[in-house]
């Protein structure tokens, strides 16, 4: 009963991230921008908010926990908005290729958080990991008493801020894209720009603030990650391929965040599965990692075959707009 | 301005690049009538009116709105001022309804869930006697029924000048009388519609006044009960002008291609050509007309090989009369850079696609390309830096020459050309015009759609008419006039839409 109780906290502990990521790219693709520039939108919050901490912890002599969340929060969320900015400035403005530009983005972004990785670690002295101790604390304290409730306290109280904060954001999404006429105009912007434009959507500010504040939200789950996962330390390459999860999430989740809350927790599971199957090899556990994707391409298949137009992708993602296009 | 016009054009100017499409147009809509804006292809219709949608801005003139001078920047001024366009190709999202298709873009003043735009909705349905079910999703619709979403939606935008571009060109003749139906009440109801239109008939019909365009003029507008079929093709058409290309008799012409009940479906199920049959031959320019989309390009593709047909027969013929199957065929596409060239491949590649697969061994050979490119280049005094830049950074006239000069080069038996003019600037246009000479001279078959009624007389020595998706007629260019041509085009078979 108790390994799968840590199982499911352990899963849960991997789906955050991936939720934060696929919630943003959801919000993005909806626009009709295809940003593979999120697994890079991720390190970029990770590392900045976990240097906005850093810095803050250091000038004073008793950082508060509730003001190095409040500071790791700002500096990743603008982080990952200039991230966001770039991209869209890039793609909307000047109609480069998304494809291009995001997976660029994304070689930059795992670039920056290992530059600037290595850089604090450097200030820190150079020896081993850095550490925020005081601001983790932050993000990984839970609620007194309930998470210490047998089994539904464990399952569901065990977490930080930010895992209720993701799951949230999904379902605040949702009912956005679904049930609000701007969200209406967002999707109508994905599906056909040209259609959006003739009923007098700017598509152009649809597409930017889209994809500005899905960047954000993506950038969440780089913190979170940094912060309660690792417990506010750093290392290279650490967040690993968790943001190419996230965009496969999207597809998963059939571009509808509630799907993700769910999906995020069945790709955590499967993450990690490996170590809870006794007795597997070497060669077992990386054929098991693999699970995540497979299970996407079989969620492709099903609905390609029930061909619901619903299920498909917006029909707009990828391609760049322009009114006087002839 | 004593009596009150909804919409005042005055001396619209567009252009794209180079080429003009209205040149100083007047145009004036009266308050609650039905004006038919009538035009070839191409005579800019409907670049007029994406004007008043706020599509394209006017490069120079004045528009006015009820008496009012305004600057329509963009689609939401257009429909601030009341205008509704429902354009030919529906601005709809298909997995919306007509209610979230009809809310898109409305400011949030308007209060109230999808329940409360559906309810008005249907309040508009009942009114002007529509026919659609509200809940369903535009992806489940007939054609008639998103253009029934279209018209409600800039209905419940509050547009009191509606502007229809080709509305009847999807519908059936059913359909169509219920369309006139619904607009004969908008009218009633203090509606100023445009409706764009090459269907004579129609506009016979439903207008009240009738403009029209000419090659991105305005020629005039009368009133309809004034009008006659007659009098409109020739204004349409206009005069006959005189273009001096060589025209020589065909010499020795024999059967080349024989095509007998042609019948092609295209993927909506859509009868594109019907029951088609005509022969072509050796030594002899086979013209088509037609207002472009009724079956030209889908009938080039068929001999090609390129579109499949459901029913009939293409049959090549050799020098003695006996069928073959072995016949020598070039096509010039319409697209020049999406299906005839490679746009970021230089003159040589170009060259090789056609070739590739004399040369041998294993690398490829680009000498043999290289002199044909060379040949081509020189002979047609294509104007490019050198053989290695990319086609699509030349002129559209050049990328054309390069495109013909490749075609010739095989040395057909067969050459069919789809709009071998268009873009390109008069010299150009002669130079092509010449090369299909030429190759009638030598005694290839060729077969060409071309736009212009007047090109067609002087270089063709038979015109077949092509409408609907049928053969309205074949005419001996040397006899026939331009009037007659006009009508066989506007002869709308008494369409009968499947």
């Amino acid at each position: 009963m108790s390994a799968i109780i840590i199982f499911i906290q352990q899963a849960v502990g991997q789906a955050v991230a991936i939720l934060f990521g696929a919630s943003g790219e959801i919000l993005i693709e909806r626009s009709g921008n295809l940003n593979l520039g999120i697994p890079g939108v991720m390190y970029m919050g990770g590392i900045s908010g976990l240097m906005g901490a850093f810095f803050y912890e250091n000038s004073t002599e008793n950082p508060v926990p509730f003001v190095g969340f409040l500071v790791s929060v700002m500096a990743a969320l603008i982080a990952s908005a200039i991230g966001g900015l770039i991209y869209s400035f890039l793609t909307i403005s000047l109609r480069v290729n998304q494809n291009v530009v995001g997976l660029s983005l994304t070689t930059f972004g795992v670039g920056f958080g290992n530059f600037f990785g290595g850089s604090i670690s450097k200030l820190a002295g150079g020896v081993g990991q850095i550490s925020v101790k005081s601001t983790a604390s932050a993000y990984t304290a839970t609620i007194p008493g309930l998470s210490k409730v047998p089994v539904i306290g464990e399952i569901f109280f065990h977490y930080g801020v930010m895992t209720y904060v993701s799951v949230i954001a999904a379902l605040i999404l949702s009912w956005f894209m679904f049930h609000t006429r701007t969200g209406l105009n967002l999707r109508a912007v994905g599906e056909s720009p040209a259609t959006a434009d003739a009923a007098g959507i700017s598509v152009m500010k649809y597409k930017y603030v889209a994809t500005v504040v899905g960047s954000m939200i993506s950038g969440l789950g780089g913190l979170y990650f940094v912060m309660e996962y690792l417990g506010g330390t750093w290392t290279n390459n650490g967040f690993g391929d968790r943001g190419w999860l996230a965009v496969a999430l999207v597809i998963l989740a059939l571009w509808k965040p509630v799907n993700a809350i769910w999906g995020s927790f069945l790709f955590g599971a499967l993450y990690i599965l490996y170590i809870y199957v006794p007795g597997l090899s070497r060669g077992q556990q990386e054929l098991c990692k693999m699970l995540p994707y497979v299970v996407t391409i079989i969620v492709l298949i099903i609905t390609s075959f029930r061909n619901k137009l619903e299920n498909q992708p917006p029909a707009g993602l990828g391609q760049a707009y322009f009114r006087e296009n002839r | 301005m004593n009596e009150m016009n909804a919409i005042e054009l005055k001396n619209i100017t567009k252009r794209f690049g180079s080429v003009v499409a209205n040149d100083h147009v007047d145009l004036t809509l009266k308050e609650g009538e039905i004006l038919a804006i009538l035009g070839e292809n191409g005579s800019g219709k409907t670049t007029l009116m994406n004007m008043l949608s706020g599509i394209y801005f006017p490069d120079e003139g004045q528009l006015f709105v009820h008496g009012k001078e305004t600057v329509i920047r963009s689609p939401k001024d257009s429909f601030e001022l009341g205008i509704g366009m429902i354009h030919q190709h529906f601005k709809l999202i298909p997995i919306f309804t007509a209610a979230e298709n009809a809310v898109l873009g409305l400011d949030k003043d308007k209060k109230g869930g999808i329940a409360e735009v559906n309810k008005k909705i249907q309040e508009l349905i009942d009114k002007y006697g529509f026919d659609l079910d509200i809940d369903r999703k535009i992806y489940d619709m007939s054609v008639s029924q998103k253009q029934t979403v279209e018209i409600i939606k800039v209905l419940y935008r509050g547009a009191d000048i509606l502007i229809l571009d080709e509305p009847t060109a999807v519908l059936t003749p059913q359909e169509t009388e219920k369309l006139f139906a619904v607009l004969r009440n908008m009218k009633a109801n203090g509606k100023s519609i445009i409706i764009i239109t090459h269907k004579l008939n129609e506009v016979m019909e439903i207008s009240d006044r009738v403009a029209v365009l000419r090659k991105g003029k305005s020629i005039g507008t009368i009133e309809t009960k004034d009008a006659s079929v007659d009098k409109l093709t020739e204004m349409m058409v206009g005069e006959k002008v005189a273009l001096n290309i060589d025209r020589s008799e065909p010499v020795d012409p024999k059967k080349c291609i024989s095509v007998s009940g042609l019948s092609v479906r295209n993927r909506e199920g859509v009868r594109i050509l019907k029951d088609i049959s005509f022969e072509a031959r050796s030594g002899e320019i086979l013209g088509i007309a037609g207002v472009s989309g009724n079956g030209q390009e889908q009938l080039l593709e068929a001999i090609a090989g390129l579109q499949k047909y459901e029913s009939g027969e293409i049959k090549f013929y050799d020098e003695n009369g006996n069928e073959t199957k072995d016949k020598l065929i070039s096509f010039v596409p319409e697209d020049r850079l999406g299906m005839g060239l490679v746009g970021n491949m230089n003159i040589v590649d170009n060259m090789m696609l056609r070739s590739y697969r004399e040369s041998k061994g294993l690398f490829l050979n680009k000498t043999g390309p290289a002199e044909v490119a060379k040949k081509i280049v020189d002979s047609l005094k294509i104007v490019t830096p050198d053989l290695k830049t990319a086609v699509r950074r030349l002129s559209g006239g050049n990328v054309q020459k390069v495109l013909v000069g490749r075609e010739i080069e095989r040395n057909p038996e067969l050459l069919m050309v789809a709009y071998p003019v268009r873009g390109l600037d008069i010299n150009s246009s002669y130079v092509i015009y010449n090369l299909l000479n030429e190759q009638k001279n030598k005694g290839v078959a060729v077969i060409c759609v071309i736009e212009d009624l007047d090109v067609l007389l002087e270089l063709c020595d038979r015109i077949m008419v092509l409408s609907g998706g049928k053969v309205t007629g074949i005419e001996d260019a040397r006899t026939t006039t331009k009037e007659k041509i006009g009508m066989l085009m506007m002869d709308s078979g008494k369409g009968e839409n499947e």
